[in-house]
């Protein structure tokens, strides 16, 4: 597959990225593409100034899908990616679901989204490649100044990076891929491991679970697929890098990490967006399926831009005696609504959700963890550390739920809020449903504001007053940003410290 | 450097507290401040580190000739002021190295900036040796580097940690306030010798206290006496004696014997 192709629904535009209108006939078409140069520097909008990874290079895309979603839409995706019919045929059913299925009735408010305006497909170049000098400059670019190659470098194992709609670069380290650990794109598994895919994509997260899952199902492209054979433990983590460039964008990856019988594996997902004046959606699915005596840790330290509307769905399986443990940073995005689920459907399963959220300016970060107990002796933690500042919304929602009949079920739910400034507003709805008896459940609430008393301590000792609040935050995320990796918790730092700068006092 | 207040006045949530002090502490000099419980103390060195809590209604409070009082806490520290607390707040997951080390690293800047020298940044390693010296000094366990800033810290090992910090951030002058209240001999001894360690011509201390005990140690050349609001009694070293064999009512009683300030009191009081 060297080319788009040129006829049928998908028109093709020249891959230049000078200034250049689109192409009538193209126009005409059903799926006209566009390619409208974008490089608006992050200094645009003085708003958001301070997000470091607000810059953007002129879309070169080699095409994209016009704006809006229909049933069109969904097949040229399909037909670019060359798929089995199976593979089409479940993404009509999710179009149909999505279609049907209505928004949230609760949560963040995302009555801005408009369906019709968000451009569902954009491919950057026209394969994967496997080495950084292989990528066009810009996104080669993009990459070396998020980091990601040097990171590649001193404490990876893998690396997946998807810019706009698909994975620009993959690549793993040759003693895993001996070993039999598989980490591809979603279309490569499709493809080479088509029996893997089809036993257990849409298992863990059906098709029509929710408006947002239906829509990643109809229109996925891109993400992670991983599988970790039996017995094999990845020992340093893998990671995917998901960049979204273009404006108006909506970026749909699909995650599904299959841990074979007594393995280890730790995902890492970051992402960042150009901040751009109109909003862009990033609504993924990863499914986990841990199989007994596996573990499995997914980090996420989400920093999108303020203009991502950011709802995941993420959903784990783990059977007996397997671990699921979700580190769930949110510190990017305008609104975010994701809830890490684990259900537990085996004796001895574990799962843990740590979760932590930063609303600052106009965001509203609606985030938790779903924990559903479907077996004996099955333990779980939650965790969530959440900060509001400048009038950010920072919204707790968890649920706990113990099926009928069971015993020996221990869960901890434990919620830390800090409030910066009067403006801004933390709230917390747990919910627990429990149909057995033979249940210790604890669930602690805290709600604390930055005391004066603690920031004159720190004043009284030289510490102007941002850096003090940035220190009591960092301090309050401390438990938590110890149990990432080094590289991550340095990165995390220094990210609440961007989003506490100059803003305070 | 000169501390010098002159009839300073505060509130604190529309309650007057301090109602005229009028005090100086020589560069080099270390003063005792004493009195009763809720003379205003305590609300006299929040006032002068800067507390957001507490209102300035006149009067003027001047360090090294420059007036703090229109300085926000931070720069007063940069200044050279320093209060050790009366009751130190925790500070959960800040550790007690990398407070410090930032703390330390202001205080040099702006002592370099205020000389006229470029700050070259901070030699780290020799920030380490000072601070595991300090430690050992205060008899502080060196695993506490690595704690949160007074979290689950009994209250002799807060005191402690405060007069730490007076050590690391080297002040021109320091309000110590209580800080030897609780304390078993052996940490008194402790708190006062870091105290004594710092003395010299560079180095002032007003020193909040109950006891006669740290006095002892910490020879101060003068002894104030508050109540409510006022410095009523001031002396030498003789003072210290006399209030502990016969405590305040002598110092209420003379209070009392000057009825143009109960007049000025209640004036105050009702207005
Ligand atoms: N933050 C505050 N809020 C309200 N009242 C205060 C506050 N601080 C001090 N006060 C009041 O001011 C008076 C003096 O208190 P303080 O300065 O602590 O006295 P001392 O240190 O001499 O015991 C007391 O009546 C006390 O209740
Ligand atoms: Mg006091």
């Amino acid at each position: 597959m060297s080319a788009p192709v040129p006829a049928g629904p998908v028109a093709a535009v020249p891959a230049a990225g000078k200034p250049s209108s689109v192409p009538a006939a193209a126009a005409a078409g059903p799926v006209a593409a566009s390619s409208v140069p974008i490089d608006a520097p992050a200094s645009a909008d003085p708003g958001v100034g301070e997000y470091q990874f607000g810059f953007s290079y002129p879309d070169k895309s080699v095409f994209r899908t016009r704006k809006g979603l229909d049933e069109e839409v969904v097949r040229a995706i399909s037909e670019l990616k060359e798929e089995p019919d199976w593979m089409l045929a479940n993404r009509l059913r999710a179009l149909a679901a999505f279609g049907k299925k209505p928004m949230p009735a609760w949560g963040a408010d995302l009555s801005d989204i408009d369906f019709d305006e968000i451009v569902y497909y954009a491919r950057p170049q026209d394969r994967p490649k496997g080495s950084w000098d292989e990528l066009p400059e810009e996104i080669r670019e993009t990459y070396r100044r998020i980091g990601v190659p040097e990171a590649e470098r001193k404490f990876l194992a893998g690396v997946g990076a998807q810019y706009d709609s698909e994975i620009v670069y993959h690549s793993i380290r040759a003693d895993l891929e001996k070993k039999g650990v598989i980490f591809c794109s979603p279309e490569v598994a499709v493809k080479e491991h088509p029996d893997l895919v089809r036993k257990y994509f849409g298992t863990v997260i059906p098709h029509n679970d929710n408006k947002f899952a239906a829509l990643n199902t109809a229109v996925w492209s891109g993400g992670s697929f991983v599988y970790v054979p039996k017995g094999v433990k990845v020992d340093i983590p893998l990671q995917a890098y998901f960049r979204i460039n273009s404006e108006s964008f909506g970026q749909f990856e699909r995650t599904l990490i299959i841990a074979d019988e007594g393995s280890f594996v730790h995902y890492i997902e970051g992402c960042t967006a150009p901040v751009y004046a109109t909003d862009s959606l990033h609504s993924a699915v990863v499914e986990i399926i841990a199989l007994p005596g596996s573990r499995v840790r997914y980090s996420t330290i989400q920093n999108w831009s303020s203009d991502v509307y950011n709802l995941v769905t993420k959903r784990a399986v783990a059977y007996a005696g397997a671990t699921m443990e979700w580190v769930d940073g949110n510190i990017g995005s305008k609104r975010t609504m994701k809830y890490p689920a684990v259900f537990l459907m085996g004796e001895g399963a574990h799962g843990e959700v740590l979760s932590i959220a930063f609303a600052g300016k106009g965001q509203e970060q609606d985030t938790g963890a779903k924990i559903i107990h479907a077996a004996s002796n099955t333990s779980s933690t939650v965790t969530s550390k959440s900060i509001s500042k400048d009038g950010g919304v920072a919204s707790y929602r968890g649920m706990v739920k113990v099926g009928e009949g069971l015993r020996g079920i221990r869960s901890r739910v434990v919620c830390d809020a800090l409030i910066v400034d009067p403006r801004s507003t933390s709230n917390t709805w747990p919910t627990m449903e429990v149909l057995s008896d033979d249940v210790a459940m604890e669930h602690e609430a805290r709600v604390s504001k930055i005391g004066d008393e603690q920031l004159f301590y720190l004043q009284s000792r030289g510490l102007g007053e941002a850096e003090a609040s940035a220190m009591i935050v960092n301090g309050f995320l401390d438990p938590l940003v110890k149990q990432l990796p080094m590289e991550y918790a340095v990165e995390l730092n220094r990210l609440i410290e961007l989003e506490m700068e100059g803003s305070v006092g | 450097m000169d501390l010098v207040i002159r009839n300073l006045r505060a509130s604190v949530a529309g309650k007057p507290i301090l109602r005229g002090i009028d005090l100086e502490i020589r560069a080099g000099s270390v003063a005792a401040l004493m009195g009763p419980n809720g003379s205003g103390k305590s609300t006299l060195a929040n006032v002068l580190m800067g507390h957001p809590a507490y209102a300035v209604e006149s009067g003027s409070a001047t360090l090294g000739g420059v007036d703090v009082l229109g300085l926000p806490p931070h720069e007063r520290a940069l200044l050279g002021l320093f209060l050790a607390f009366q009751y130190p707040v925790e500070i959960p997951g800040v550790t007690v190295a990398k407070f410090l080390k930032r703390a330390v690293e202001a205080r040099e800047e702006a002592s370099a900036r205020a000389a006229g020298r470029e700050y070259g940044g901070m030699d780290v390693s020799a920030y380490l040796r000072e601070l595991r010296a300090a430690m050992d000094f205060m008899g502080v366990d060196r695993s506490f580097i690595n704690r949160a800033l007074n979290e689950g810290f009994s209250g002799g090992e807060k005191k402690r940690m405060e007069v730490l910090q007076m050590l690391m951030l080297k002040p021109r002058l320091a309000l110590m306030d209580e800080t030897d209240s609780g304390l078993d001999i052996d940490a008194l001894k402790v708190v006062a010798a870091g105290a004594n360690r710092l003395r010299g011509p560079d180095f002032g201390a007003l020193v909040i206290t109950h006891y006669n005990r740290i006095l002892e140690h910490l020879k101060p050349d003068v002894v104030h006496v508050m109540y409510k609001g006022r410095i009523v009694v001031s002396g030498g070293p003789e003072l210290v004696e006399r209030l502990e064999g016969e405590g305040y009512d002598w110092v209420r009683e003379e209070a009392a014997a000057a009825p143009a300030e109960i007049e000025a009191l209640a004036a105050e009081a009702s207005a």
